[in-house]
């Protein structure tokens, strides 16, 4: 039987009204399985043996006691692992050797994966991996950051980031400034722990191997299976229905590749999950940054000279650089202009990619450094920022696909009560709390990255798009049934969105902003076509009639421009100077950040990322020990993120800024949110007590000050 | 995770006999510490003796007007009590100001006493730890250690009790029962810690089997006007990193009745009685206040990444005493 599609009478405008998320009545009940919730019949447990030593190697592995435990399958471990393909370049460019488990016995950091213990239950495995006896020869390691470490240097630059840009005589205009901002910023070693752990099942099924995982790409992640473990791109498939977050974190990772050599020796289904402390070393984090930024000025604040100089530490294994410099080139021109990202290679595990890469701790030195250019000129930090607003990308020369920065300050400051504002710190009192408040600049580079999607006209009258999209708790399956409801001019009850599956095709990862926007250019592609030749009549075959697109060539296509979305940060806080105790009392931020599909998953979106910025300003901050080179209490009692308590209302709102070079409009919101909160917390925190903290987080020890001094000065630098 | 045996204990002398039978069992109460150091490896019992049973529930008005605490009353039901915000508010706010909702509903009072410290060299079996495993001594010293004590610690162990409750029941001069196979006993909590010295590995004066059963708080006539203030690096669900628990009588604006103890500062709940006898008879005043914690924290021996408490000590000190010295001031013209 074939049925007819008869174009119903078009619903446009799904995009930008309010959906509640498509898979949201499955998420609350329970319905919806995370990767480590499904069940397998033959199901073998894994459980990962870490190095507990930070540099050495292996002496000897002791598996047979092991081997003789309860419900014990097998170890592997350097000594019996099949050997992995080394030297490939894939999706991500060089592989993190992170990634080739079980090949050598060097330990390169501490968290090194060492082992997989397999057993019948989880349990069992645990135990064994616990019980497992590894000797290691010791030998010494650095994992001391600090600027100026001796080996710091300057990475190679890449096409599309370079590490240092000049423009202009630094030295003479800084002669020349009548106002000189010098000073230093260091943010800790952050990490990102999505509420779900790295889970993988994996197993053989005729031929494929097939993985059931969590992730923000699994085309990604099967590409890079495939290198490693020498196989057809067509013989891997990995599955990731829903994610309980990713923020980066969730790319390919030892637990993948141990679940697939697992099933290998193994010829069942094995499933491998990372326990908190092991997400520690392996699944990657944000590096600590030390920073200098120095701001020449005329006394009015106009910018003769910016330099930003950033350092980040990465392993000796892979070069991972946090690229805190870049954000000055796309925020503020300058007579002369240098910025500059550098790295250190330390004896710990491999940095990456955590919200607003770059621009979170960039963000924070520099919007801190002009609000004390702000406070030595005289001038209101809003008006030092329009002083300072370029025509074009004060570094490329090129003209912005769209800037609304300054629309986002006049409207915030018109909602926070900005103008009511006495600039001098220090005079506000509520009881034993002082009181403050700051602002901050935010800004994120607008990306798209090719992708392919297909949608089908099915001959019951509904669409079935298909994507290897990941929702990776953002709202990414909901956006889009809404962008293609619209595509299709059909109501977005008639639409079915299914992503998260490699055999769906080359699709860009959730990742740098651009998931939604690269997806939704396809499926806005694939859909027009779709109904051009569903346009022609004619019934629809049982199979349906299937559009396909590809985004490579119009991506390719777009001229070279500074795009990038923007937002204004407002904060008050309160702080107790006694007690050293800092309290968030309200946050809001004005974003322009093209076309918003979903206005409250948008708005979770940016206030989530607000939230973020307020536990970065105070709370996170992981510790290694010296001696040992490894965490101090790596799980989340010791590694503190805001609590409800500390979290008061954040409200987050947007300007009018649809991107004109996208088919919908849209540019990007993940990471723009947490720009800049940060500093402006901290640009707050020195409004309340008149005293700079440029070290992150603003910990009370760091905010305490005697009883009898506690009372706040003009203006007080604290490092 | 080691396998064990579970038994759920009906009355108290079946619980302690169940544990006597087994050399490496636990009673477990709310299992709020213990199960996570289960989980850590830090303890590995061969059996877990559920008290949660036992009928120790009870709060109750003692004969002499104190009050008397069942151990497995739990953190919620204490803190909601009547009888016990009116009479000592400082030890509701202390134990409000612990943990989360959830683990106050399942936390016990004879749990919270002996919890473990949380120090991360403690709960990380891969690394040294004196209190852990006896001689392989504490690399808190030289390493991270800014949640550390600065009072009565010992080159051995430098670690912290977490409880907030316990500061506020030593301030009350709490007493800890308990009941072994000869039956039952007595303790002062200022004598239920021991001393760290080179033995940090033995945290408290019961006998080896012996079961909590309850504490006994006496009256506190002076203790209406109490309160507890707690420092920690978020507002919420966060373990002390410095805390004060005081009760302060003041007429005429002399101090009639201090009490005073401070957590997160030492192995143990710790009791200022220097500061309470520089207080008492002495002027209600900031610089009397501060001359008080002073006395007290002239004894500190901080890290150096711990210095910071001596001064969040003494401010807290100086804070709590003049809020609660205007309780008592406004108390006084009420009543008159």
């Amino acid at each position: 039987m074939t049925t007819a599609t008869t174009p119903t009478a078009p619903v446009v405008g799904a995009v930008g009204t309010a959906h509640t998320r498509v898979e949201g009545r499955d998420k609350v009940t329970g319905a919806a399985r995370y990767a480590a919730e499904i069940p397998f019949a033959e199901l073998a447990h894994g459980w990962l043996v870490v190095s507990t030593v930070t540099r050495g190697r292996i002496r000897s592995i002791d598996a047979a006691p092991v081997l003789a435990m309860p419900g014990v399958l097998t170890v592997l471990h350097h000594g019996n692992a099949q050997p992995l393909e080394t030297q490939y370049t894939g999706p991500m460019g060089a592989p993190d050797p992170t990634l080739q488990i079980f090949q050598h016995d060097r330990v390169p950091h501490a968290g090194w994966p060492v082992a997989l213990v397999v057993a019948e239950t989880s349990e069992q495995a645990r135990e064994a991996a616990e019980s497992l006896v590894v000797e290691y020869d010791l030998e010494p390691h650095d994992v001391a950051f600090a600027d100026g470490h001796p080996g710091t240097y300057v990475p190679e630059s890449t096409p599309r980031a370079a590490a240092e840009r000049t423009k202009g005589d630094l030295a003479a205009e800084l002669d020349a400034s009548a106002v000189v901002v010098d000073a230093e910023y260091t943010t800790p070693e952050e990490h990102h722990h999505p509420m779900e752990p790295h889970a993988a099942t994996a197993y053989w099924d005729s031929g494929r191997l097939e993985v059931v995982d969590t992730n923000q790409g699994s085309i990604y992640v099967a590409q890079e299976l495939a290198q490693l473990f020498s196989l057809d791109a067509s013989a891997v498939r990995v599955r990731s229905e829903h994610v309980g977050g990713g923020f980066g974190a969730k790319g390919t990772r030892a637990h993948q590749v141990a679940a697939a050599m697992a099933a290998t020796v193994l010829h069942r289904p094995v499933r491998v999950v990372l326990t908190r402390r092991q997400m520690f070393s392996l699944i990657g984090y944000r590096s600590p940054t030390a920073q200098r930024v120095r701001l020449g000025a005329d006394a009015d604040g106009r910018l003769r000279a910016l330099h930003h100089q950033g350092l980040n530490q990465t392993s000796t294994v892979y070069e991972f650089v946090e690229r805190s410099a870049d954000v000055a080139r796309a925020m503020y021109d300058a007579d002369a202009h240098h910025t500059v990202n550098r790295v250190v290679r330390l004896d710990v595990p491999s940095p990456t990619y955590m919200r607003a890469p770059g621009e979170a701790p960039g963000s924070f030195a520099l919007e801190c450094a002009l609000d004390e250019l702000a406070e030595r000129c005289g001038v209101d930090p809003i008006v030092l920022r329009a002083r300072n607003e370029p025509a074009v990308g004060p570094v490329s020369g090129l003209p912005y696909s769209s800037r609304k920065l300054l629309d986002c300050f006049e409207v915030g400051a018109g909602r926070f009560g900005w103008a009511e504002r006495d600039p001098r710190p220090g005079l506000r009192r509520d009881g034993r709390w002082l009181l403050g408040t700051g602002t901050a600049a935010a800004s994120f580079p607008t990306l798209a990255g090719p992708s392919t999607a297909a949608v089908t006209a099915e001959a019951d009258g509904t669409f079935t798009v298909r994507i290897t999209a990941a929702d990776v708790g953002t709202g990414a399956r909901t956006a889009l049934t809404l962008v293609a409801a619209d595509a299709l001019e059909v109501s977005p009850d008639r639409v079915t969105v299914r992503i998260g599956d490699s055999d769906f095709g080359q699709a860009m990862l959730a990742g740098g902003s651009a998931g939604t926007r690269s997806w939704s250019w396809a499926v806005t592609l694939a859909a027009h076509d779709l109904r051009e030749q569903l346009a022609l009549g004619g019934h629809v075959p049982p199979e349906g009639i299937t559009a396909r697109s590809d985004t490579t060539a119009a991506i390719g296509a777009l001229p070279p421009r500074e795009r990038h979305a923007y937002g204004a940060q407002f904060a008050e806080v309160a702080v107790d100077v006694t007690t050293g105790e800092v309290r968030v009392r309200r946050m809001l931020g004005v974003f322009a950040a093209g076309r918003i599909v979903n206005p409250l998953t948008a708005r979770n979106q940016f206030v989530g990322g607000m939230i973020w910025g307020l536990s970065m300003a105070l709370h996170e901050e992981a510790v290694r020990d010296g001696a040992t080179g490894t965490h101090v209490a790596p799980d989340l009692a010791g590694y503190h993120v805001a609590a409800n308590a500390d979290v008061p209302l954040v409200e987050a709102d947007w300007v009018d800024d649809p991107d004109d070079e996208d088919p919908v409009g849209i540019k990007g919101i993940g990471e723009v949110g947490i720009v800049g909160a940060a500093a402006a917390i901290a640009n707050a925190v020195w409004h309340a007590t008149g005293v700079r903290h440029r070290h992150l987080p603003i910990r009370p020890d760091r905010v305490l000050a005697p009883w009898d001094e506690a009372l706040p000065r003009p203006s007080e630098d604290r490092d | 995770m080691r396998e064990f045996d579970y038994r759920r204990a009906s009355d108290v002398p079946g619980a302690v006999a169940l544990l006597g039978a087994e050399p490496e069992a636990h009673y477990l109460g709310g299992g709020t510490n213990l199960v996570d150091l289960m989980k850590s490896g830090v303890e590995r019992p061969a059996l877990l003796v559920d008290v949660r049973e036992l009928p120790l529930d009870r709060i109750e008005v003692t004969d002499d007007g104190g009050l008397h605490v069942g151990a497995t009353v739990t953190n919620s039901d204490l803190a909601a009590h009547p009888e016990v915000r009116r009479r000592y508010p400082a030890l509701t706010q202390a134990v409000l100001a612990g943990a989360s909702g959830q683990l106050r509903n399942m936390a016990t009072v004879g749990g919270n006493l002996l919890q473990r410290t949380r120090c991360a060299y403690f709960t990380d079996v891969s690394k040294p730890c004196n209190k852990r495993v006896p001689g392989s001594g504490c690399p808190a010293i030289a390493g991270e250690h800014h949640n550390h004590a600065i009072l009565g610690a010992s080159p051995h162990c430098v670690a912290v009790h977490p409880s907030d409750m316990g500061v506020a029941l030593t301030a009350f001069d709490a007493v800890v029962h308990y009941v072994t196979a000869e039956g039952p006993h007595e303790v002062p909590l200022a004598e239920f810690y021991l001393p760290v010295g080179a033995t940090p590995h033995r945290e408290t004066a019961l006998p080896a089997g012996a079961l909590i059963t309850g504490i006994t708080l006496p009256p506190a006539p002076d203790a209406a006007a109490s309160c507890y203030r707690k420092v920690r690096e978020r507002a919420s669900y966060a373990f002390a990193i410095g805390s004060v628990a005081a009760a302060l009588d003041v007429r005429d604006g002399t101090v009639r009745a201090a009490r005073l103890a401070f957590g997160a500062v030492a192995s143990r709940p710790w009791r200022a009685h220097a500061a309470e006898r520089a207080l008492i008879g002495g002027p209600a005043t900031a610089e009397a206040f501060a001359a008080a914690a002073d006395a007290e924290l002239a004894a500190a021996e901080p890290l150096p990444g711990n210095a910071y408490k001596v001064t969040l000590i003494r401010n807290l000190v100086v804070a709590v005493l003049t809020e609660l010295a205007a309780e008592c001031r406004r108390t006084e013209e009420a009543t008159r």
